[in-house]
């Protein structure tokens, strides 16, 4: 039963798996879409923490810090225009995106 | 080793099904929760990894920033996630079929590719052996010397996110009266009579 790095990685995968899988079975809701975009990248993070692990080197958790980083700042900005969407058409449905006329 | 295993496992089992519960909830907000569940247990594969900093980053960004926004705007926007969910099952196979493919091929890359053992060898930064260096200790030696351009960047960053959500969301009211100390303190020299008093006269 010992726990390698093929078995991490295999967690990281599915989370990836259905981190794409959730962009595309809800594709009316920009939230979870969202969502499904912060599971791609723990998926990402989870690979770099395992990578660093097992081969005994740091600067992998560095770059998972600076990945944090810019999720947290994507998260705030999405949401933020999520918000003023919102405020001008009364809906976040991803159709009427397209639209881009003031 | 059977207790690592069980660990595993059981954080692994815990990630997964809440990431699918993420994006198959009905309720938004029951989403939400499913994701911070996800990060709690993937902060567990985290310390397991021996990644201890990270595991306690993972929650206090995540749990206590990101997720709790998320819950915010969920609950600040009055939409209909009833309609929004229309066509859930229009979009099933297609997004079943390309993820499964794009799970067959990652699992395939990883069973059927080997790790080389030189490749330990080759660690630019040795991670310091447990006892005599804590994690957040050389984590913050190697962040503060030789990536110390990356950590000012990231905080560049951060704050142009901040400096960009806030000119986003601000906005001013239109008919809403406010206070304008300049116009109340001012007085106008054409209809105000200054007297110079003399003390212990009137004027």
């Amino acid at each position: 039963m010992e726990i390698g790095l093929s078995h991490y990685l295999s967690v990281a995968a599915i989370l990836f798996t259905i981190g794409v899988f959730g962009i595309f079975l809800n594709r009316k809701n920009v939230i979870v879409i969202l969502m499904s975009v912060e599971l791609v990248l723990l998926a990402v993070n989870i690979n770099f923490v395992a990578f660093s692990a097992f081969l005994g080197d740091l600067v992998g958790q560095i770059f998972v810090l600076l990945i944090l980083t810019v999720a947290a700042a994507e998260a705030a900005i999405g949401l933020a225009i999520l918000v003023v969407y919102y405020r001008n058409r009364g809906s976040i449905a991803v159709e009427d995106i397209n639209m881009m006329k003031g | 080793m059977l207790l690592q295993a069980i660990f595993f496992y059981l954080f692994a089992a815990i990630s997964v099904a809440a990431a699918v519960m993420v994006i198959s909830s009905r309720n938004p907000v029951h989403s939400v929760l499913f994701l911070i569940l996800t990060f709690f247990s993937a902060a567990g594969l985290f310390i397991m990894l021996g990644a201890e900093f990270l595991a306690m980053i993972l929650i206090v960004v995540y749990v206590g920033a990101v997720a709790v926004l998320f819950l915010f705007v969920v609950m600040m926007l009055d939409v209909d996630f009833v309609e929004l969910r229309q066509g859930f099952l229009q979009y099933l196979p297609v997004g079943g079929l390309i993820g499964l493919i794009l799970l067959v091929e990652l699992i395939a890359v990883l069973t059927w590719s080997t790790m080389s053992p030189e490749l330990t060898a080759v660690a630019q930064v040795p991670i310091p052996p447990a006892g005599e260096v804590s994690n957040i200790e050389a984590i913050g030696q190697l962040l503060y010397t030789r990536y110390i351009y990356f950590f000012q960047t990231a905080g560049l960053i951060l704050l142009v996110a901040m400096v960009g959500a806030i000119v986003l969301t601000l906005r001013h009211k239109e008919g809403v009266r406010r206070q304008n100390i300049a116009d109340q303190v001012y007085r106008d020299p054409k209809t105000v009579k200054l007297h110079k008093v003399e003390s212990g006269k009137g004027i």
